[in-house]
């Protein structure tokens, strides 16, 4: 078997796999920094100071894989059914269901808390175009 | 590839039990999807209940200028609702959002106007609002379902599913809906904004809820909290002692084009007696 113009189609393969597989050797060696969220804002802290722990609606565990679900579903009770109370499944408490008067309640810091995974992740939620953010100081410019 | 009767049956079968065990795995898997089961849920106590929310407006209370626009901008303002305007300070018509707004008489109730009509009744400015009717066409036409009715009667929208298609608009024969053409937050005031309410955004329809999110808190319209006393009611007219019941039951009160069938919920008393 003979390969016609081997010569150029082997340089062209080895381009295209140095193109194909740049962004592999380009970030190796690179720490990516995982998302690190703070949760110590003014309202957590009184919560800690009151109940003795940190805890959400429902287990952290829960809240960090389904925390879209939830909204969902927190979303469609309020504007349909006229619900707006939501009794956690963990710890029987109740709670308002509601992003701006609710979540962010708590979680005053979307930019050291929403916006740390959402970046990590690339995902952008239109959460905000709608919802008011709470106001905060600029600390990291990105 | 030519297949016989024997192979393509068991293919067949095959196929059909695994999408049957795909579909049992995936629906254990979403029990979220479903929604919130009742025990998770409850409503604010101090809700206010209807079974069918209605509104009496008395356009005599209303004496001055002042005395509509305080009520119109404290729907506004509770309800972040932008403000657009010309270079020159009037409004900007061509990007106006309104939920409760002023018309002359002759396009608040085309039709029953003549020519010998006073200019007190002609010239007047009726506070007009969505009438959150019995049977809306806005919420037939929706192609979303996210303009839908709740079970007290209101025409409530579901901003979060909202194409921007506008079909509701035109079916609206109040005019009462109005569209985001651009971004509303350019014109909302970012500093006596409510905090507690949400903007909307660029490409959604807007409108009034006759604040169900003031009700649940127990608090009743924006609107009728800051109209003169006695200019606007706000009751469960399926409640035989409500006022606004007591009113629609005792006094001559008209509706916007009640003959178009969509049965209003907002009743105007246009003279000028005193009443309940």
């Amino acid at each position: 078997m003979k390969l016609y113009d081997g010569g150029k189609i082997i340089v062209g393969l080895l381009v295209f796999i140095g193109i194909a597989t740049f962004p592999f050797y380009y970030n190796m060696g690179r720490v990516n920094v995982k998302p690190e969220l703070k949760t110590d804002t003014p309202a957590i802290q009184e919560w800690e100071k009151q109940y003795g722990k940190k805890e959400c609606v429902e287990s952290k565990e829960f809240m960090r894989a389904e925390h879209m679900q939830l909204l969902n579903n927190w979303r469609d009770s309020v504007v349909r059914d006229m619900n707006r109370q939501y009794v956690s499944t963990t710890s029987g408490k109740v709670f308002e269901m509601s992003l701006q008067n609710g979540c962010l309640r708590c979680h005053s810091n979307k930019k050291q808390f929403c916006d740390q995974c959402h970046n990590y992740m690339a995902v952008k939620p239109y959460c905000f175009d709608c919802h008011i953010q709470p106001m905060e100081k600029e600390e990291n410019k990105s | 590839m030519s297949l016989d009767r024997r192979q393509f049956l068991k293919i067949a079968g095959i196929s059909s039990i695994l999408g049957f065990g795909a579909s049992v795995a995936s629906a254990t898997h979403t029990i979220w999807e479903k929604g919130l089961e009742p025990p998770q849920v409850e409503p604010n106590k101090d809700a206010l209940n209807g079974k069918r929310w209605a509104m009496v407006v008395d356009m005599s209370k209303f004496k001055t200028e002042e005395d509509i626009k305080k009520i119109t901008s404290a729907c506004h303002q509770t309800h972040n609702v932008p403000d657009f305007r010309n270079p020159d300070g009037t409004v900007d018509r061509k990007f106006e959002i309104k939920w409760i707004w002023e018309e002359p008489y002759e396009r608040t109730f085309p039709g029953s106007e003549n020519k010998f009509m006073g200019e007190n009744i002609k010239d007047m400015p009726f506070i007009v609002l969505c009438n959150h009717c019995d049977n809306p066409p806005c919420v037939r036409v929706c192609p979303t379902g996210a303009t839908f009715k709740l079970a007290n009667g209101i025409t409530m929208q579901d901003m979060h599913r909202c194409i921007g298609c506008r079909f509701c608009m035109a079916a609206c024969p109040y005019g009462s809906r109005s569209f985001n053409w651009v971004d509303p937050r350019k014109a909302i005031n970012l500093v006596t904004e409510n905090k507690a309410y949400p903007t909307r955004t660029k490409g959604v329809v807007e409108k009034c809820t006759f604040c169900t999110e003031r009700l649940q808190a127990g608090k009743i319209p924006a609107c009728v909290e800051a109209a003169p006393k006695g200019a606007m009611f706000f009751g469960d007219i399926e409640d035989q002692n409500s006022e606004v019941r007591k009113i629609v039951a005792t006094q001559l009160t008209i509706r916007r084009k009640p003959e178009l069938g969509t049965g209003p919920a907002v009743y105007y008393l246009i003279g000028g007696s005193d009443h309940a």
